[in-house]
Order: structure tokens, then C-alpha cells, then sequence
């Protein structure tokens, strides 16, 4: 069985880069919309402004780093409200689980960065030098004026993107027409340039040069989206059932008796890696050799694999470099029309229709395959934590207290033998003004209260900020709070301007003998 | 085995490499992988040279940057100390009985007061400044020597009953064990301690024993002597315990405390603010509380 290659292949490969042709289609269609809206929201959302009164910062959204606050809109996370961004990351999983176990790989297809970023340095390059036959002359053309007049505008292009790239993430963290004009004048901090250099860098790299690199060799996401797919998961794929035995033309007799298999694939081309744990690879021909006698449609025409920008060819079965853009069933559907057969033979498939539809079975309709139990649950599950998460932010208090007992000592004996305890107390108003807080122990606790360098009992907490305040609880000697060793006693906070109320419990200390 | 093989099943060349009859499939490494390699190896040679890298038996190489972790900790000291130069010396020459009134000078005190404090005093009045028996208690309302900033300042500068600092202050409590007899000293122990609940310091034979050998210090009224480090005994709090063997043993020795001079010890910002931390701790008096008081 085993053949003898005279050449042993390397250890390592050298990139051998691919030109995806141009393709016209539903699915490009799509794309070139994900892609329009994607890209505008990286780009844009930074510069909505959104007034918060004068205190505080005025961008829609942003990550304030160095006030430890984080502004989306009319929300404001504070550190201590973390779980909000969890809860929003445990929503990101959940949905990627969800499209994944329903559709797929549709993320990589449509909407990770690196697909839409390397789709838009692919149409910069195809608009400077031409398309799929034009590029591939280019590229193996000789360096001239002319070619390096070319690469060197596709380059300068794809850094321009690169930098703006790179300079709208750093608008995230701070107020955007400041940092921009600061970052023209050369006067934005290090950092700023650092993270628009380094970003730069990566996406001039990853989206010029490195392309399906990235989604082959260095991301995680295809190996651990076999373990959320299934038999009825939707996924390009091609029907070889009715492609096989594929030929062209006057070939095309002949084509059943010299079937292709998958071979020895030398040289850097991305090698066959089925996705783990999905097993049946549709496209295996040689196991149905002996039954199929008939040409199929499949013309070997090539659209599928020249229009691919992972450069595979879908007809060896869905794998791990296939991104699942749909970009070669838009190709084949045109050429299906061209030749008179009916669309689909490469298309949105799950691998339970192989045998059925092999079998001369109806195709199943896509919502059939999507809606199944596993999909449902994973949608309860989405919106149970998104529905928590819309409860926990509308009961959220705008003022806050929370108490810390001071330990060493649990309480002091003064000299008229009163027991006095102290707390650090700190106060939080997430208003944009400064806030006069009232403090009151409340009828539960029977000692007085004192607060260190306040002649009253209130407190002027800033603008959406954190006071901490040290207060002193002292129970006269005789009362039940002095002479019992432990007993609850309680904070309450007003804020004098809106009447909102918040408590905190805590214990007093007494004689301890 | 001569040549390499290609497996069947996926029709990739193995690498020749076979365990218990599995092969390894060669599925090439990308090129750039490798390089990245090399350059990882690169850095690390250039870093070797730049910074301080391999252990000697003492010290490290220097590296050619000269660069070391505690030069930069020393410079950003540096650097904060400067920025401080001038709330420094505002605490310097502030009058400390008004620094509480300035929120911000008064915010830098007691941090920096809390730091002292941490370091020069905590090995004897505890960490959170509570103290143990013969060592006072900070947080308390009660003062041997006043508690106001000044008297504060003032204690923490020279310190208490030390030969360093011709300013400190002693206080020269007897020992009474040979001067009376032990029926007496229990008798007046079990006086002492019955003070704070009210009774007249000079009433029953308690009392005629005060009037002779403590009323001079402590007072007629037993409420103690600033100026000479005399306690207040009728109040709730004990510096030796108020059991009535420790009352007694009191009697007997006449105990004292000691307390170094911080005065050519720490800066003069250091003592002002570590006099303030104390004030505010809980039981300092207002300014112009005169100490005999």
C-alpha cells in the first residue's frame, strides 16, 4: 500500500500563500455586511458621546482604567461589580456554544477579527493588483517598478488600516478626542503609542502575511469547536453523494473508473486535520468506488478551491483549516447555474443528511437540524444569565455601605468605663455630585456614634466616588451592650438629597470577662 | 526501514518514528514557527548581556545596562520623596496643634504617623496601638502625661524616665513593700481598687493610709498628676492591672515606665506626624487642655 517518494518531505513548510478569487454571492453578500457593521462598530463606538452631567467622563463607552471604572452607556461598573462583566463573558461562551453546537463554525466564518480583517486586507490587495490569476502573476513575476509600485501600495494601504486599527483601541480607554489630538502632538503617554504600535504591528502581520496561519497554527478555537459540534450540526460541506465521481467533459465518462483520493498532500499546504471528535468525513470517495458508476456534478471546475482563503479544498471533508465561510458555496451555486444542475452541491450540511440524501433521501430544512435539544438549552441557559443580569442592574443601589471592624483591639475601656468599638466604614455614591450621607446606628443598636474628625453625623462623599471613614460606637457602662460580650449592631446610610437607604450589619464588643 | 512512508489511511508521510507499531505522522511544522524559535533564543542572548543574568557565587553579572532592581526602587523612593519635599515641610512648620485643621496635611500625617508608628512604637504599644499591661494603651482617653498634641509631641521627643534626653520626664513612684507592713498594703490595695466605683479616696483606714503615703502624687481626690506621671486612680483603666495582687504588687514595687527619646532618632516630620497619628486615634484631648488639669 505504502508508495516510496524518492524526496523525504521537511520537517518544517514554508507558507505557500494563496490569492482567493473574487466570488459574487447570498453568503459574500452577507459577509461584506457582518464585515461594513463589524468594522464600524470597532471604529465608531469609541467617539459616541453620552452626557453624564460634569463629573463625569462624557464618552459612551469607556474603560477607565485609572479611576477603576468601566462606562457603557447609561451603566457604570464599579470593581466591586466585576460580575457584571463575568456574567457578560459567561454570556460570550454560552452564545458561541450556542451558534457552534447549531451552526457550526459560523463565528470563524463570519465574525472573529481575523476573518474580517484579513477579508478586508484581501479586497485592499485585490483592488491594487488584481484579481486571483493577476495576483498570482504578480507574485511570481520578477521584482520590477511595477510590482514593487503594487506590493508597495497594497503594503501602505494594509498599514494605514494597520495604525487606525491599531489607534481606535487605545480610544477605549480614554476620552477619544483628547487622546487623539494628545497622540498627534506627540504628547499622548507612552503606553498609548506603545498599544497602537503593538497593535499595528499585529494586524499589518496577522492580516497581511500570516492569514490562515493564525487559524491553523495558532488559535485554539478550532480544536475545542469539535467538542460542541454534532452530527446535526450545520456546516459547509460537500455532497459528494451527488459531486462524485467528479470529472470534466470528455473525462467525465471515464472519470468513475479513475477516482481521486486523498493524496500525499508536499509542499506548505495546509494539511487534512478532520476536526476532533466529528468522524464520518463526508468526501471520502474511494469507500463507494465500487458502486458508482455515473459522472456526478462536480465538474472539478476548482471555483470551490480558488475562491477559498484558507486555501483547502472542501471536497476532502469538513476540517480543521475549514473556517466555514461558505465563500465556495456561493462559487459552486454559480457554477451549477452555468452547467444546468440545481444549487448546493457544496452547502450549509449536517452530517446526518449524508446517508439519508446519499440514499436518495429529501434534504432536511436547515431550522429542522437547528432546532434540537441541546440548542434550546443552551439558549435557556444564555438567557437565564442575561435575564440575572438585567434583574442585578435595576436593583443595584446607587449609594452603598459596607463596614470593616476594627479587630486590634476588638474594643477599648475608657475612663469612665464606657466600651467603645470602632469601624472603618466605607461609603459609596454613584451619583455624579457629591452626596451628603447621614449615618444613624438605628434603634437596634443602643450605643453612641462619633465620627473621627466629623463634628456631625454626616458625610459629604464626592462625585462618584469611595469614602472611608473611621467611626467610633461607645456603650455606656451598665448597658447591655457593654457588659455582653458580643451583640448586633447596625449602620445605616441616608443620602440626605434623594432619601435612598442602605445598611450594613455588624457586631459590637463588650467586656469580655 | 529505508525511505519514508506514506500512511494509507490519511495518505501522509510518517516521520519514521514508530512506537508499539503507531507512527508519527509528518505533518510539517510551519517555517515561521521555527523562527520564532530562534528568535526567542536571540532575546534571551542579548538580554544575558544587557541584564544582570547568571549567579555568581556572591553577587550576579552586572549586565551592560548596569540596570538592578533596587537602583530602580531607590529611584522611584527618590522620586516620591520629592514629590513629598513640600508637604514635608509643611508638616515641619506647621503649628501640629493646627494640622487636623487642614484636611489634606492632616490626611499625610496620619498615614505617614500609621508607618511610624508600624515601625518604632507598635514593639511596645502593639500594632493597633492597645497596648499591654505596663506598656499604655494609645486608644484610651486616659494619659499619663496629657493628650493633647503638644504633650503628645513632647513624649514622643525626649521619651520617659531615660538618661539620653535631659528633658524626659520621670515619674518616681516609691516601692512601699519596706515601708509597710503587708496587712497595710492589702488594706490600702483593697482602697485602691474600690476608687473607681466612687468611694472618697481619704474616707475609713484605707483612707488615712492614702492621705500618708499617696495623696501627695495621686492627689487628695485621686485623680493623679500630669506633671509627674502620676495616674488617675479613680477612673476604669489600670496600667498594671487592677486585681487585687497586682494592685498590691504595684504597692510593693512601685513600678515605672521606660521610653526611649525619638527626638535625634527619627525626622522631625516623622515625630510630628507620629504625635498626631496618636492623637487621633481615638482618646486625644483638645488643643489647650492644660496638663495639670
Amino acid at each position: 500500500m505504502s508508495s516510496q517518494p524518492t524526496e523525504p518531505q521537511s520537517l518544517y513548510a514554508a507558507r505557500v500563500p494563496i490569492f482567493p478569487r473574487r466570488v459574487k454571492g447570498v453568503y459574500r453578500r452577507l459577509k461584506w455586511w457582518i464585515m461594513a457593521a463589524t468594522l464600524a462598530i470597532y471604529y465608531v463606538t469609541p467617539w459616541i458621546r453620552w452626557d453624564r452631567g460634569p463629573n463625569l467622563p462624557d464618552q459612551a463607552v469607556l474603560v477607565d482604567l485609572a479611576n477603576r471604572r468601566f462606562h457603557f452607556f447609561w451603566i457604570e461598573i464599579w470593581p466591586h461589580e466585576f460580575y457584571f462583566v463575568g456574567g457578560l463573558l459567561v454570556m460570550a461562551g454560552l452564545g458561541l456554544f450556542m451558534f457552534t453546537a447549531a451552526l457550526g463554525r459560523v463565528w470563524c466564518g463570519y465574525a472573529c477579527p481575523q476573518t474580517v480583517w484579513t477579508d478586508l486586507f484581501i479586497l485592499v490587495e485585490r483592488r491594487v493588483q488584481g484579481d486571483r490569476n493577476a495576483r498570482m502573476r504578480l507574485h511570481d513575476a520578477p521584482w520590477s517598478m511595477r510590482k514593487a509600485r503594487l506590493k508597495a501600495t497594497t503594503w501602505g494601504l494594509w498599514l494605514l488600516i494597520s495604525v487606525a486599527t491599531g489607534g481606535a483601541w487605545v480610544f477605549y480607554f480614554a476620552d477619544a478626542p483628547t487622546l487623539a489630538r494628545d497622540l498627534l502632538a506627540l504628547r499622548a503617554p507612552g503606553v498609548a503609542y506603545a498599544s497602537v504600535a503593538v497593535l499595528t504591528f499585529t494586524t499589518f502581520v496577522f492580516g497581511g502575511f500570516m492569514r490562515e496561519q493564525i487559524c491553523v497554527y495558532m488559535c485554539p478555537w478550532p480544536r475545542i469547536q469539535g467538542a460542541m459540534m454534532d452530527p446535526a450540526t450545520l456546516t459547509v460541506a460537500y455532497r459528494d453523494w451527488r459531486g462524485e465521481p467528479r470529472g470534466k467533459g470528455l473525462k467525465r465518462a471515464k472519470a468513475a473508473d479513475d477516482l481521486p483520493t486523498v493524496g500525499p498532500r508536499v509542499g506548505g499546504r495546509i494539511p487534512v486535520i478532520p476536526m476532533p471528535g466529528v468522524s464520518g468525513v463526508p468526501g471520502a470517495p474511494a469507500a463507494r468506488a465500487a458502486e458508482v458508476r455515473e459522472p456526478g456534478d462536480c465538474v472539478d471546475c476548482n471555483a470551490c478551491v480558488n475562491v477559498c482563503p484558507m486555501g483547502i479544498d472542501i471536497r476532502d471533508g469538513q476540517q480543521l483549516a475549514c473556517i466555514t465561510c461558505a465563500l465556495c458555496v456561493d462559487a459552486c451555486d454559480q457554477v451549477m447555474e452555468k452547467i444546468g444542475r440545481p444549487r448546493g452541491l457544496i452547502d450549509y450540511v449536517a452530517l446526518s443528511d449524508a446517508p439519508r440524501e446519499a440514499a436518495g433521501g429529501a434534504p432536511v430544512p436547515a431550522w429542522r437540524h437547528a432546532a434540537n435539544f441541546r440548542n434550546f438549552a443552551y439558549l435557556a441557559l444564555w438567557s437565564l444569565v442575561g435575564a440575572a443580569l438585567v434583574f442585578a442592574l435595576f436593583i443595584r443601589p446607587e449609594i452603598d455601605i459596607s463596614v470593616a471592624p476594627v479587630r486590634n483591639p476588638t474594643h477599648v475601656t475608657l475612663s469612665d468605663g464606657s466600651i467603645r468599638n470602632t469601624y472603618d466604614i466605607r461609603l459609596r455614591n454613584k451619583h455624579g455630585e457629591p452626596r451628603l450621607f447621614l449615618l444613624d446606628t438605628g434603634l437596634e443598636t443602643e450605643a453612641r456614634m462619633t465620627i473621627q474628625g466629623e463634628p456631625g453625623l454626616g458625610v459629604t462623599v464626592p462625585a462618584d466616588s469611595l469614602k472611608l471613614i473611621r467611626v467610633h460606637l461607645t456603650a455606656a457602662p451598665g448597658t447591655v451592650a457593654a457588659e455582653t460580650a458580643v451583640t448586633d449592631a447596625r449602620f445605616w446610610v441616608v443620602d440626605a438629597a434623594g432619601g435612598e437607604r442602605a445598611h450594613a450589619d455588624t457586631k459590637f464588643n463588650g467586656r469580655s470577662r | 526501514m529505508s525511505g519514508p512512508r506514506v500512511d494509507p489511511v490519511t495518505g501522509t508521510e510518517t516521520t519514521g518514528h514508530s512506537w508499539d507499531g503507531i507512527e508519527e505522522l509528518n505533518s510539517p511544522l510551519p517555517r515561521w514557527w521555527l523562527w520564532i524559535f530562534y528568535a526567542t533564543v536571540l532575546w534571551s542572548l542579548v538580554y544575558v548581556v544587557l541584564y544582570p543574568a547568571w549567579p555568581l557565587i556572591s553577587d550576579s553579572t552586572k549586565g551592560t545596562l548596569g540596570w538592578s532592581s533596587r537602583a530602580e526602587l531607590a529611584e522611584e523612593i527618590a522620586m516620591v520623596e520629592e514629590g513629598q519635599a513640600d508637604v514635608r515641610r509643611a508638616l515641619r512648620e506647621t503649628d501640629p496643634a493646627l494640622v487636623p485643621g487642614d484636611p489634606e496635611l492632616h490626611g499625610f500625617a496620619l498615614n505617614a504617623g500609621a508607618a511610624v508608628f508600624r515601625s518604632h512604637c507598635s514593639q511596645c504599644h502593639g500594632a493597633g496601638a492597645a497596648g499591654f499591661t505596663g506598656y499604655p494603651n494609645l486608644l484610651d482617653d486616659a494619659w499619663l502625661w496629657g493628650g493633647t498634641v503638644e504633650d503628645i509631641l513632647f513624649t514622643v521627643r525626649h521619651g520617659i524616665r531615660n538618661d539620653e534626653d535631659p528633658d524626659a520626664r520621670w515619674s518616681e513612684m516609691p516601692s512601699f513593700g519596706e515601708t509597710l507592713s503587708d496587712g497595710e498594703i492589702s488594706v490600702l490595695a483593697a482602697h485602691v481598687r474600690s476608687l473607681p466605683s466612687g468611694l472618697d479616696p481619704l474616707s475609713g483606714q484605707g483612707g488615712s493610709l492614702f492621705a500618708e503615703h499617696c495623696s501627695v502624687c495621686h492627689g487628695d481626690d485621686g485623680k493623679g498628676d500630669r506633671l509627674q506621671g502620676a495616674p488617675d486612680l479613680t477612673d476604669a483603666i489600670s496600667l498594671y492591672g487592677d486585681s487585687e495582687e497586682s494592685v498590691a504588687q504595684s504597692i510593693i514595687v512601685g513600678p515605672f515606665g521606660v521610653m526611649p527619646p525619638w527626638g535625634g532618632r527619627l525626622s522631625e516630620e516623622e515625630i510630628r506626624a507620629v504625635a498626631l497619628y496618636v492623637h487621633a486615634l481615638g482618646g486625644g484631648e483638645p488643643a489647650g487642655t492644660a496638663a495639670d488639669e
